[in-house]
């Protein structure tokens, strides 16, 4: 049985195709399409309801310490409002999650995972809860808008009566928009300068609609996948899975090897040295190189693809993928098998689209 | 979008357009651009290549899907239409007068229905 967000009466009304994803029903898209939905976030702003994304807080005097033991990175160095990326490990070092942490104050810490993931990540966290910790799943709390693109300022300043927002990358304040408490963070899955906006199921609706008056267009799961992807981001169940540490997937700065002992951590010293890095690949054959398409370097296996799609602002295919080191290196040829044809790719270096500042 | 009443379709949303007993143009329906959206590739057959009623002879891909395009009927391909091979998204704008490949030859054709059952057919689907 899937689940509907608060939104969900929302997507109709723009024209939106619903597919149900991460037990939940939600638009793939409005009625301009992917391609558009994709520009317009690149080029003004989009607004996604991401409320299938799960919301945890951890609370108490050992909140820290219960952090800094189940997930991989430090989190001893955050400030009060802050937000914090990372994975959380098993103890063969593979991801069950990646997530961001949210700091407001040394004894609350909001954690957002993904949809897919919400049972999951409840289960392992509370059963690693240890000392003076309350740790509570509140998603059914949260709806979750993220408005995102270059104009995001001026289609929230114009429902704000403070014009305010968080000013630097990963961080947050709570605030009003369109007269509603929000916890909003600078923070987002597309590229582009974005917020995240965090408010009360029951105000989602009406959010939604002032967001959209004040000129964000509402845009689907597909083309937050084809942003997320040119900004060579990665998706759980895509290049991430239980079995990936997050060193095979280039997320070496939300890993600290350096800090006392935390869950994964003896597994990751010893997977240290895997054969198999994540990179990314431009098509330059005929075709679209999607997930689970393997990987030849003459004749030779060398990896398989996680994600692929034509990347509407490049105008051509890109793919990521796990490649063997050893033959890992920007502007080598590889061969894709694609329903049993071979599409031809080359090592690119990511992210495929970094935005100008 | 008006299903042209001049053309034949398939259950899995081919058009097929007749110019005479044994040769054909072939595309697919406005149903089946909508539920892919953003065309952005076809991988095109060779001229001279057989087809067989029911099976694919191309594949189709949007942002989001890649879909097999079978053949209405059995033939060869005479010509693949290099506007739509070059810009795809035409489909997206005009699946009716976007032909995807000429057939010729045509030996023997699947089971294919007029404008009217075909409309009706889309509406079952759509339920």
């Amino acid at each position: 049985m899937d689940l509907q967000t608060p939104l969900y009466d929302c997507y109709e009304k723009h024209g939106g195709k619903i597919v149900p994803f991460a037990g939940f029903l939600l638009p793939i898209q409005f009625k301009d399409g992917i391609i558009k939905e994709h520009l317009t976030v690149r080029e003004r702003c989009g607004l996604f309801d991401v409320s299938h994304m799960s919301e945890m807080f951890v609370e108490g005097a050992d909140a820290l310490k219960n952090l800094q033991y189940i997930l991989p990175n430090d989190f001893s160095t955050m400030v009060d409002g802050q937000v914090k990326y990372s994975t959380m490990l098993n103890e063969n070092g593979g991801a069950i999650d990646d997530l961001v942490v949210y700091r407001f104050s040394d004894t609350k810490y909001m954690i957002v995972g993904n949809g897919s993931n919400r049972q999951k990540d409840h289960d392992w966290i509370k059963a690693h809860i240890t000392g003076d910790c309350r740790f509570t799943n509140r998603s059914d709390e949260y709806a979750q808008l993220a408005v995102q693109g270059p104009a995001c300022e001026t289609v929230l300043y114009a429902l704000m009566r403070e014009k305010r927002l968080p000013a630097k990358y990963y961080s947050f304040i709570e605030t009003e928009v369109a007269g509603f408490p929000c916890i909003v963070s600078q923070t987002g899955y597309t590229g582009e300068l974005g917020y995240e906006l965090y408010a009360a199921p029951d105000n989602a609706a009406a959010l939604w609609e002032a967001l959209v008056g004040a000129g964000a267009a509402p845009c689907g799961l597909g083309a937050r996948d084809t942003l997320r992807l040119e900004a060579s981001m990665c998706l759980y169940g895509h290049e991430l899975n239980d079995d990936i540490t997050p060193l095979e997937a280039n997320l070496h700065f939300s890993v600290k090897l350096d800090k006392e002992d935390f869950i994964g951590k003896a597994a990751l010293i010893r997977r240290q040295d895997s054969p198999m890095t994540l990179a990314g690949f431009k098509i330059t054959g005929k075709g679209i190189v999607r997930e689970h398409c393997e990987m030849f370097l003459d004749n030779r296996k060398i990896g398989v693809s996680t994600s692929g799609t034509h990347a509407p602002y490049f105008g051509y295919p890109v793919a990521m993928g796990y490649i063997e080191k050893e033959v890992y290196e920007v502007g080598r040829k590889v061969l894709f098998r694609v329903r049993g044809r071979e599409v031809e790719g080359e090592i690119v270096k990511t992210p495929f689209y970094k935005r100008k500042r | 979008m008006t299903t042209p009443t001049n053309y034949s379709y398939t259950k899995t949303h081919e058009w097929i357009q007749f110019l005479d007993e044994e040769t054909a143009t072939s595309g697919i329906t406005d149903f089946a651009q909508k539920a892919l959206s953003d065309i952005v590739f076809i991988n095109m057959p060779s001229e001279g290549d057989e087809v067989t009623c029911g099976e694919s002879f191309a594949d189709i891909e949007s942002v989001k899907a890649v879909a097999d395009i079978n053949s209405p009927v059995s033939g060869t391909i005479l010509e693949t239409n290099e506007t739509v091979e070059e810009d795809p998204s035409v489909i997206n704008e005009d699946p009716y007068g976007s032909w995807i490949v000429k057939i010729g030859h045509i030996r023997a054709k699947d089971d294919l229905m007029n404008a009217e059952e075909y409309d009706r057919f889309c509406e079952e689907e759509e339920q």
